[in-house]
């Protein structure tokens, strides 16, 4: 095979990956909160209800696409796939795997090693939030433009705590290549424990996390949506595959943010104490690897999941209040302890 | 726990003039409970005014009184708070029974005693859950809203109905308790404290929970008793008031139980008050129960009333502390089979008047919470 044809296949590969575990999550979502409330949740469609997504995308598809009268038209149709477009496309960078070696040829499991790493994430990131607030605009609500204000200042505030705990990692691993920061997780420091981030930076993995959850836009921190207050926020006014693709989008986002975590503060493919290369062939090798870091992004998108049905969400001036007075500083202070151990260390 | 809240007295004036968007918040709307209304002028999130509109479920409920029979009316009391039908049933029955000047037999006592405390427990599950809900902590509602159906199965055993009940009937109630309850209702305190208990650690400890909720619209008592606030409103700010103790119906004279009150009237404090409520309505079931086990298996449940009620002229009102305050009904009778006239005094009607004043200042997410803890029954409001 040529370089492009292995390219094509990977980012087919990544495409439909990301695909799968928005869709699954859906259905993990329904069932999971059914399990912590009592209840059964959907199971009627296939076993265990799994065609469920399948069905609710075939609604979703068929019903009725309107656009209000006095939306601004462009703008509506723009939002939502400016919102889901750039979750998918921050997948380019996510080390899915290691290495698999097939015929002879070493193929590495990233669609590509962007040397700017995680900045092209952020960047995506950014993006994403004039989905909301483009919707939010152009549906011509006052709900909708309140859930798109709120998403504008959430989302920017946001990005700036989290912005701070992946410095500290920059300092700590000296690149922006998430492959790179990945391969210098292996191993274990101070004797016992593993090498990888969230041990080596506690407090940068919190802020982080914490961020992550304000930018997926997911309980506690759903105030653009907003339910109860906001009747779902800015995308009040949409329906069809429009809304469909705003409620995937965020989906795709969950996994992006959790693969983000997983190669940033938790070792990526690598399990601790265990050099899986050591005693498995080479292409069993890469599928190993890449079962890894599945299962370390499932656990943290079950979490997103398990947070979502446990606590209340803020208030507007809190969860403010929450992102400049605690995180920030916090992040700030980190990064300068940081800095100092990595200058007196080296 | 160590709180420091200052409550103030507001005083209301006119609102500023200014560039403020009005936002109109139902009558459609997930939050708003039932069909109400309430237009906002905001500044941003801050609500500079807020002015609840009522009237979308008006069904003439009082002016319908005076064509139909006193037991015809009946049905239509349930239909009031729909969240605990049997108080407002109760309450009817007897208020024509003061008119009437009969007292129903001591099992009928206890048994209305009982399947009310039962509407309380349910009518506070309900409450609760539903501002954990508007809160965006939808898990509590589930655990609460089981239970509420366990005691809803025992309104079906006992009377047939679920949610409009129409218990009882002038002069007594029309069955004994059910074999069933007799099992269930020992597993069952059982599991409504546990859900509670559940709920109380997912929600009263939470430190998101406390910062929506401590402080947010905090109410002093002057203005409470001004408004005309009973109820669990009125003992969230601090006034120990409960018609169950103050002026005794029934056989609530007879039965051991506390009044929680709170301090500062905020949102908070009405969550724990009717939490604690739920545990001290067990307590007035169990002992009304151990009560009722006392008497003797062929002791009367009715007291005979004539075939057509005709209350003698006169206007009678009385009034029981529903789950939402001091329900009344106010009957003038002209002495033949139809009421001259039927008011009821709903107790989130004192409360609804005012909302305005109770959410200025604050933000949307405030009024949602707020209108979500005074629990406003549409159905009760407008009548």
């Amino acid at each position: 095979m040529v370089d492009w044809q292995i390219d094509l296949i990977k980012v087919i590969f990544i495409w439909v990956w990301a695909l799968l575990i928005a869709v699954v999550m859906t259905w993990v979502e329904r069932r999971a909160s059914a399990m912590m409330q009592d209840r059964l949740g959907p199971n009627r469609a296939g076993p265990f209800g799994l065609l469920q997504p399948l069905a609710d995308g075939i609604k979703l598809f068929t019903k009725e696409d309107i656009i209000p009268e006095k939306a601004r038209k462009i703008l509506f149709v723009l939002g939502p796939p400016l919102f889901a477009l750039p979750a998918f496309s921050a997948y380019a960078v996510v080390p899915f795997g290691d290495k698999i070696v097939l015929g002879g040829k070493e193929i590495i499991l990233q669609v590509s090693d962007v040397n700017i790493g995680f900045l092209y994430v952020l960047a995506l990131g950014a993006i994403g939030v004039y989905g909301m607030v483009i919707g939010g605009w152009a549906s011509n609500s006052k709900y909708s433009i309140l859930g798109g204000l709120r998403a504008t200042a959430q989302l920017i505030s946001y990005e700036v705590p989290m912005g701070l705990a992946l410095l500290t990692i920059v300092l700590l691993y000296g690149t922006f290549s998430l492959r790179e920061m990945v391969l210098l997780q292996q191993g274990t420091f101070l004797g016992f424990l593993p090498n990888w981030g969230i041990f080596k930076q506690p407090l940068g993995f919190i802020i982080f996390l914490v961020a992550a959850y304000a930018e997926a836009n997911r309980v506690p921190f759903d105030l653009p949506e907003c339910e109860s207050e906001l009747v779902t926020g800015y995308h009040t006014e949409y329906g069809s595959m429009r809304l469909g693709l705003y409620l995937f989008g965020e989906y795709v986002n969950l996994g992006t943010l959790a693969a983000i975590t997983v190669c940033l503060f938790f070792g990526g493919w690598s399990l601790p104490y265990v050099d899986m290369s050591k005693f498995l062939g080479p292409v069993s090798y890469g599928i190993a690897s890449f079962m890894v870091f599945f299962l370390k992004q499932a656990f943290f998108l079950f979490l997103f999941v398990w947070v979502r049905w446990t606590v209340p969400r803020f208030r507007y001036d809190q969860l403010m209040g929450l992102g400049w007075k605690a995180l920030i500083p916090l992040g700030l202070v980190n990064l300068f302890v940081t800095a100092l151990l990595v200058q007196l260390t080296i | 726990m160590a709180r420091e809240i200052e409550t103030v007295c507001i005083t209301t004036g006119p609102a500023e003039v200014g560039d403020y968007v009005t936002l109109n918040i139902g009558p459609i709307h997930p939050a708003m409970h039932g069909t109400l209304r309430v237009i906002t002028k905001t500044d941003g999130e801050t609500i500079i005014s807020a002015e609840p509109e009522i009237g979308y479920l008006h069904r003439g409920v009082e002016k319908l009184g005076e064509n139909l029979t006193y037991k015809q009316f009946l049905p239509l009391t349930d239909r009031l708070n729909y969240c605990s039908a049997i108080c407002n049933n109760v309450a009817y029955e007897l208020a024509v029974e003061k008119a009437l000047g009969i007292e129903v037999p001591e099992k009928a006592q206890l048994i209305r005693t009982i399947m009310m405390e039962l509407a309380r427990i349910a009518d506070h599950e309900v409450l609760v859950g539903i501002l954990g809900v508007d809160l965006g902590a939808l898990t509590p509602f589930f655990y609460l809203i089981i239970q509420r159906e366990e005691i809803y199965e025992i309104f079906e055993w006992h009377h047939g109905a679920r949610l409009t009940n129409s218990m009882g009937t002038i002069g007594g109630v029309e069955a004994d308790l059910p074999d069933r309850f007799h099992q269930k209702w020992p597993k069952m305190r059982d599991t409504i404290r546990k859900a509670n208990d559940e709920t109380d650690r997912l929600l009263t400890h939470n430190r998101i929970w406390m910062d929506r909720t401590i402080g947010v619209n905090a109410f002093c008592a002057d203005d409470a008793l001004n408004w005309g606030f009973t109820g669990p409103m009125l003992r969230a700010c601090g006034v120990k008031r409960d018609l169950r103790k103050d002026e005794p119906y029934l056989m609530y004279d007879q039965f051991d139980f506390e009044v929680p009150t709170g301090k500062h009237g905020d949102v908070f404090d009405r969550y724990m008050i009717r939490m604690l409520e739920m545990e001290e309505s067990i307590k007035i079931i169990d002992q009304a129960y151990a009560m009722y086990q006392k008497l003797p298996e062929d002791a009367p449940l009715m007291k005979k009333v004539p075939k057509i009620i005709k209350p003698p002229e006169g206007q009678i009102y009385h009034a029981i502390e529903s789950p939402n305050g001091e329900l009344g009904f106010f009957i003038k009778s002209d002495g033949t089979d139809k009421p001259y006239r039927i008011k009821i005094r709903p107790p989130c009607y004192m409360v609804y008047q005012a909302f305005g004043e109770l959410v200025q200042g604050e933000m949307i997410s405030d009024l949602i919470a707020c209108l979500s803890s005074i629990n406003v029954i549409a159905g009760e409001l407008d009548r």
